[in-house]
This record gives C-alpha cells, structure tokens and sequence, in this order.
C-alpha cells in the first residue's frame, strides 16, 4: 500500500468533510431552530461561489473577494428569510420543501441570467496555487490545506460561540425548546433572521473554498446539498457537534471509498468483479453508513435533548 | 401467581433524573372498577402510557392476564384485550366519527392487507360501530367529522373507540376531564352500564364519580402509590387525607 | 359520506376528460401537430407516477422526496435487457415493477422507521443513491444514458413500436392504475393508510401495527412509479440516470400538490397544468424556470391545497378535484 497517497487522500476526505460541516452547520441550525427544512441552502452556497468569482475579478485578490463575498451571501440570505422564508414559519414540512424548491428554481435560472451558462472559474494567487511536499515523493496542494484550516477555524468558532455565549445558548436552547426562548423574552424574529444569515454565509463560505478548485457553477449545490442532508440525518438534526463528527465521516468514507474501494474488495474477489462493483459500492457507501446509523439511532448520533 | 387481572410490579420511569413512577405496584382485579387519583403530575398518564404500550418503563414488570407483557408493542396489547382512552383527545379528526370507530372495530376484525371491497360500506364493520355509538349515546353524529364535534362528545367518542376493540380491560385518562355538570353526568351513567362487564382502570379527578363508581381506589403521590383500599379505607386514610385529598372530602 | 376519498370533480368532467384524452391522437392527426401525442403521452405517464406518489403523499401522509428513483429503475428494466436484445415486454414490465418494489421495500423499511423531515430526507437520500449507482455502471452507459433500440415487445399481442398503440397502451395504463387506486384507498388497507396520515399514535392504541401497513403501501406506490418508469423508457427510447434525479421528485411532489393531494384525480390535474405551463413557458424564454419557480412559491405561500386550494381561496364552493 502507498502511505503517501493513502494520506493524500485521507486529506482529501478531511476536506471534503470540512465542506459538508460548513454546509450542513447552517442546515442543522435552520432546522433546528426554525425547524424550516431550507432545499435552497444549496442555492445559497452557490451565491456565494459566483459572489466571491465576481469580487475576485474586480478587485484581482483572491483574498479580498471572500472577505466582500461574505457579507453579501448572508445580506442575500437575510433577504430571503425576510421576503420569503418567515412567511413560511407556520407552514408544514411540505410547503417548506416545495417553497424552497420553488426557489433553487429561481437561483439557478437568476445565475443562468446573469452569469450566462457557462461555469466562472476563481483564479489563486500563486501563494496558494502551489504545493507542499509531503512523503515518498507526493505533493499536496496548498489551498486544500488552506480549506481544512478555515474549516476548522470555523468549527472551532462555532463551538465556542454556541457553547460559551448568550447567542449560543439561546440558539442551545431554541434548537431543544423553542417555546422556552420565546418566554425568555428574546426576539424570535430576530434570532431566526440572524441563524438564517449566519447559515447563508457559512454555506457561502464553503462555495468560495471549493470553487477555486471546480469553479462556480449552476446547480453546483444541488448534489452536495443531499450529502449534506445526509450529513445532518447522521448527526442528528439540531446538532453542530453531530454535523462535525458526521460531515468527517461522510467525507472521510466516501473519498476513502472511491479510491481504495476496489483495492479491499480485490481480498475478498476477482480483480475483475472487484473493479465492476467497486464504484457503484462506494457511490452507496455513505447511504449505506445513514440507514445504518438510522437501524439503531433513529434521531442520529447527537440528537439534541428534547424536541 | 397472585389471582390480580392486571399485575403491575416494582414499574419505574424516569424523565430526565425524576421518577414519573416510582416502584409502582398495582393490582386490579377481574371485573372491578379500580380508580386512581391523585394531584396534577403525580404520574397517572404516565402509568397508563405504560400500561398501554406507548411509553416503555425504564424497570419493573406488567403482566396481564397471566401474560408478561412489559415490553409488547401497543398494538398488540390491544389486540390482547387492552383498550385506552386518551386525556387530551386523540382521534383522527379528518374521518367521520362513525369511521374512528369502524377503524377500531377493522383492527380487531382480522388483519387489514384487503385492498380491493369498499370498507365504508361494510356491516361487519360499520355495524359494531353504531352499537359502540349507541352505547354512549353518539348514534345520531356518525356521519360527522370528528373534528366538528364538541369537547364532550369528543370524550365520548374516546370512550366510544375503546369499547369497539371489545376489550376485556379499559384504561380510562380522566374521561370526564373538561365536561359540563350534565355530560359528567351522562359519562358516569356509561361507566355505570359497563360496571361488572368489563375491567376497568379509572383515572379521574371528580371525586363524587370516583366514589359512586369505583371498587376500589389507589392514591398516586410523586409517582408513589401510597395507598390502595376502598372508597371507606381510603376516605379514612391518614396519610391519604394529609397528602392528597385535605379539604376535598372533608 | 366522508369528504376524504370523494374526488369532488363532478363525474362528467372526468369523463371529459378522459374522453378528451383518448380523442386526442385524432385530434393532433386533424390539426396535423404530431408533437400533441408526444406531449400527452408524456403528460400521462408522469400523471401515473404522480397517481403512486399521492397513494403515500396524499392519502398517506407520507412526504418521499425520492419517487423519481423509482422511474429510473423502471426506466432501466426496460433498457437494460434491451441492451441484451431481450424485449419481452411482460418480462421488461414484471422486472420494472418487482425491483421498484424490493428497492422500496428496503429504503422504506428503513426510511419508516423515522418521521417528518427525516423522512423527506432520507427517502431523498436513498433517491440519490439509486441515481449515484446507475451513474458508477459504466456498462450501461453511466451518466451519458443508455439508448434503446426497441421498444417492449408483448408476443406479437400488441405492438408499442407504433406511437398510437403506445399511446392508447398509455391512456390504459393511467385508467387501470387510477381504478387501483381507487380501490385500495376505499379498501380497509385503504382506511388504515388514511387512519395513521390523521392519526398513527391511535391507530396503534386501537390495534394496528401502522409501521407494516405504510410499509406495504410505499411498496405500492414505488411499483406504481416502476411501472411508470417502463413506460417512460419505451417512450423516450433513451434513459439516463438524470431521471432520477431529485429535482424530479421534488416536480412529482409538485404535481401532486398542485392538483390537490389525496384526491383520486387532483395528480392528473396538477401534472397537466405542471407539463403544459412547462411548455407553454420554456416557449416564451429560455428563462422560463424562474417564473415557474416563483409560481411555486406564491402558490404554497398563499394557497394551501393546491389548485383546489386555490379555488376555494377565489371563494368557488367546491374545487376541482380535491378535498372539498
Ligand atoms: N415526555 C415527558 N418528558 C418529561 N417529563 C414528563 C414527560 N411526561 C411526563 N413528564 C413528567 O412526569 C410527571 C407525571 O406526568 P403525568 O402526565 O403522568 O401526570 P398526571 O398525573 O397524568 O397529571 P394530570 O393530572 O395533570 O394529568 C410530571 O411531572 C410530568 O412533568
Ligand atoms: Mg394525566
């Protein structure tokens, strides 16, 4: 076995992982919270994507770009809380999923619009368009390990704001018993307005990070919103530890998996049928991780106390 | 073997650190109407849930009818001859209310994978029903939507489900909970009717109906049964008077 | 009796509209628009599919976010013993609806055990994973699709290569599947599926075990879609995984909705108004999904209920093929 592209990609998968807590944190806290089911998160990480390529190719700093792009994804999602999703509070799981279905609709066709159909790519300064030298001979970019570090940066925060701050505790709180932060006197239109916000631009966050490496395209969330679904069913609906713990493992079992997959199976048969099956076994693989958890934790792993 | 119909033993359940039952043991025996009461949050829905199959005890054992049943889903408890009705109303309020009962009576009438005649029209369905209306006295709503009806004929209708499973024992959450002067009235003459026919398990606030109506009574504090007898034992029960019933039967 | 299962359209209008259905290749010939058959044939089979879904959405209660696997799946049981030269209908359909059944069986075993959003989730999950693994058989195509050179072959019985038999075989087919339907929601097993939508925690007091009973009925409603899959794929004559993907179900929950769930005829209605509003739309501009998704949003923010719903919010009596 080849340690040094065993690790490369063992960083892969904590990348990939990295994406899915940033996507699937705002999911969690949303639904938590709100208990609104958002499809159009995915829209919002996409927003974010073709945010930050535009602010890239106006300001030339790659840098630059996120910062301003930051703000903007959460405006734009505050906007959408505002106009459509607070009209939807008192409606049921279904309206939530048709309305906001409804609205990846309009993103996608608004980016078709105004980007044009073709994908935008966001150049990198050559500081993080370069490699480091890791063992036996591989490299690994920089920018890869610059998503990991922002992902933990932010999972980092995360955990102290909502463990260790009045916010985080109103948001512990509403996510287990929303009647009682309302009697607490809290502003709940606010606190939703703000969880939405900082939702969008975490989601956003994680479109900057990977677009540099697949560039900002239409429809771009729309497969990795499931996996981040995936995601908050294995972490338990509500709960950032559970969305952390679960998006590393997503991340790690499903790039494991597509790249050693066969290699395992190659001990048990054929080299043959070990190549035919492999890809579409570790294409299931992370499916098969949730109805396994979900056999014996219906609630995920982490299911915040009471509901 | 002790001769009790329902034998509740050492039953213990926990939420979150406070026992909601605290090592219940409860004996009710054949044909009797065996009461309990007891304050707000003492633990009554909770035992009945248990008994019931829709809570599971952290601990102890339920046996009914001679039969362990401690961890046997709901469904078949009452397949078994268990029958509840529900505190806060629980009924499919989008059907008629002759549809909530004819559902009760499908249930016990075989199993349900037949998709092909018409269930609504069917008298092995819908004539059992009726009687179960007529027996208290909701014969004249059936074609109503559930959800139309008023609070007291929803508790009826309760009553009206659990009787349709013909069951052999009744677990009734305080069936007269939020009725007016005469609808407790008409609700304790039903229990009256059903006295001696079928096992009952009362729970119910309205003191002057427990004491007309029950054989014996428990008295639940902080999940505990502090004491079992009854109406007299119970009315001249110390503890009894100092815990729970003070200046009520005074 | 009960408003629950009466399907509000007055008799005459559905036999309308069927009558208009079965007329229409006639009519498409007369105005010489051969595309009109096309159209409605596929506004057909997607009404099939959403007939199945509402059996658990509408009359069930149950939210599945994945129904468009099941197209998929029967979509390739045609295509793939197509790919064999084996086109023996019967054995094409029988497949189509065997698999959708036992995939449903599986993710339903598992998907039940849980409620609300979980369910959407999951059942949207194991949607995509259906659609991952047709994606991964580089034997069939994987995502570039698999064309199929013939269409299903019923011993000589019937001959689907020619678009009026298929389409008649189509119409058929929707008539059969909205008479099943209609049974089984009328049935017993019918009553326990709408018992446990209103109220499950009582259905299990009274006697039932629910869990089974909505699991024998999402096995239904997958084969309903399975089926509608093999029609799909006879139609089409080229299938890719892409069918199957969610976006597809989130449109079958649409047309569902649209046309008022848990009504026998409310998922036809919605799925014409869904296909014709599509083609009228994507005639006028390329834009044509943002207008439709915004429709969308305003009709679940203002309307509940549908199209139906929507009739009783302009304040008409009774609306078109819902509730009452
Ligand atoms: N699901 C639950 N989670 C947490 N605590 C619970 C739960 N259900 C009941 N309890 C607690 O258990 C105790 C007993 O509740 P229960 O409803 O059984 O009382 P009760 O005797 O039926 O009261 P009442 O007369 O008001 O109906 C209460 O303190 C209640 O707060
Ligand atoms: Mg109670």
């Amino acid at each position: 076995m080849d340690w040094g592209l065993f690790t490369i990609q063992m960083l892969n998968g904590v990348q990939l992982g990295v994406l899915l807590f940033l996507l699937a944190a705002g999911l969690t806290l949303v639904f938590g919270i709100m208990d609104f089911v958002n499809l159009a998160h995915g829209s919002l990480y996409m927003m974010g994507a073709y945010f930050c390529a535009t602010l890239v190719q106006l300001t030339d700093s790659f840098v630059l770009g996120v910062i301003l792009a930051l703000p903007l994804t959460a405006l734009l999602g505050w906007i959408v809380e505002l106009i459509v999703v607070r009209a939807l509070y008192t409606h049921d799981h279904l309206d939530h999923v048709l309305a906001t279905f409804g609205m990846i609709l309009c993103f996608d066709t608004a980016v078709d619009f105004i980007w044009g159909p073709t994908g935008m790519a966001i150049p990198l300064p050559e500081v993080l368009d370069s490699h480091i030298d890791l063992f036996g001979g591989h490299t690994f970019p920089v920018f890869r390990i610059l998503i990991i570090s922002t992902g933990l940066a932010v999972a980092g925060f995360l955990y102290v704001m909502v463990s260790h701050t009045r916010i985080g505790m109103l948001i512990r709180a509403g996510a287990s018993n929303r009647t009682m932060v309302m009697a607490l006197g809290v502003d709940i239109g606010k606190l939703f307005a703000l969880v939405f916000a900082v939702g969008a631009a975490l989601a956003g966050l994680a479109g900057m990070l990977i677009a540099p490496i697949t560039e900002a395209s239409i429809g771009m969330g729309n497969e990795i919103i499931i996996v981040a679904f995936v995601v908050i069913i294995i972490g338990g609906i509500g709960s950032i530890k559970g969305a952390f713990v679960a998006a590393m493992l997503v991340g790690l079992i499903d790039t494991m998996g597509r790249s050693f997959l066969d290699q395992l199976l190659k001990v048990f048969m054929s080299s043959e049928s070990a190549e035919t099956s492999a890809p579409a076994l570790s294409a299931m693989a992370i499916y098969i991780l949730m109805a396994m958890v979900l056999a014996f934790r219906p609630q995920g792993l982490f299911p915040p106390k009471v509901r | 073997m002790s001769g009790a119909f329902l034998e509740v033993r050492n039953l213990y359940k926990s939420y979150g650190g406070i026992a909601a039952t605290d090592h219940v043991d409860l004996d009710v025996r054949q044909s009797e109407l065996h009461a309990i009461i007891g304050p707000n949050g003492a633990g009554k829905t909770t035992l009945i849930s248990q008994l019931s199959g829709e809570i599971d005890p952290d601990g102890g054992t339920i046996r009914f009818d001679g039969r362990d049943m401690t961890r046997t889903p709901a469904y078949k408890r009452s397949l078994l001859g268990l029958a509840r009705s529900f505190q806060i109303t629980s009924l499919m309020l989008d059907m008629t209310v002759l549809e909530n009962v004819a559902l009760a009576v499908q249930a016990h009438a075989g199993h349900s994978f037949r998709f092909w005649q018409a269930a609504r029209k069917d008298p092995a369905l819908t004539e059992p029903a009726m009687a179960a209306l007529e027996a208290v006295g909701l014969q004249d709503r059936a074609n109503d939507i559930a959800q139309a009806m008023s609070h007291g004929e929803h508790r009826q209708l309760e009553i009206a489900m659990a009787l349709a499973t013909n069951p052999v024992l009744l677990l009734l959450d305080e069936p007269m909970a939020g009725m007016g002067v005469e609808e407790s009235q008409r609700m304790v003459e039903i229990l009256r009717s059903l006295k001696g026919e079928k096992t009952m398990l009362l729970i119910e606030h309205d003191m002057d109906a427990v004491f007309a109506l029950a054989d014996r009574i428990s008295v639940l504090v902080y999940g505990r049964v502090i004491a079992t007898g009854t109406p007299e034992e119970i009315r001249g029960d110390e503890a009894v008077r100092r815990a729970y019933l003070g200046d009520e039967v005074a | 009796m009960t408003s629950l299962f009466r399907t509000g359209l007055p008799a005459f209008v559905m036999v309308a509209g069927l009558g208009f259905l079965a007329l229409l290749p006639v009519l498409a010939e007369w105005v010489d628009n051969i595309f009109l058959i096309d159209l409605f044939m596929r506004l057909m089979i997607l009404s099939i599919a959403a007939v199945g879904l509402n059996l658990i959405l509408g009359y069930g209660g149950m939210v599945s976010f994945g129904h468009a696997a099941y197209l998929v799946i029967g979509a390739y049981a045609v295509g793939i013993p197509a790919y064999y030269d084996i086109y023996d209908g019967f054995l094409q359909f029988a497949i189509a609806i065997v698999a959708s059944a036992a995939v449903a069986l599986v993710t339903g075993a598992i998907a039940l055990r849980t409620k609300g959003v979980y369910f959407i989730m999951i059942t949207m999950a194991f949607a995509q994973m259906v659609y991952f693994t047709f994606v991964s058989i580089e034997e069939y195509g994987a995502d570039d699709g698999l064309t199929i050179n013939m269409r299903s072959e019923f011993a000589g019985l019937l001959d689907i290569e020619d678009n009026f038999t298929l389409y008649y075989f189509v119409l058929v087919s929707l008539i059969a599947v909205l008479g099943l339907v209609y049974r089984i929601v009328h049935s017993r097993f019918g009553m326990v599926i709408s018992g446990a939508k209103g109220n499950e925690r009582r259905m299990q007091a009274i006697g039932f075990p629910t869990y089974r009973y909505r699991l024998v009925c999402y096995v239904i409603s997958g084969a309903i879609c399975g089926y509608a899959g093999a029609l799909l794929g006879n139609f089409t004559n080229f299938i890719t995984p892409e069918m199957g993907d969610w976006v597809h179900s989130g449109e079958l929950i649409f047309m569902v909705v649209l046309g008022g769930a848990g009504s026998l005829f409310g998922p036809v209605l919605g799925t014409a108004v869904f296909i014709l509003l599509e083609e009228y739309l994507s005639r006028l501009t390329q834009y044509w999904h943002f207008p439709f998704g915004a429709m969308l949003i305003l009709v679940v923010i203002f309307t509940r209920g549908g199209i139906n719903g929507m009739f009783r919010w302009l304040g008409m009596k009774s609306g078109i093929g819902g509730r009452s």
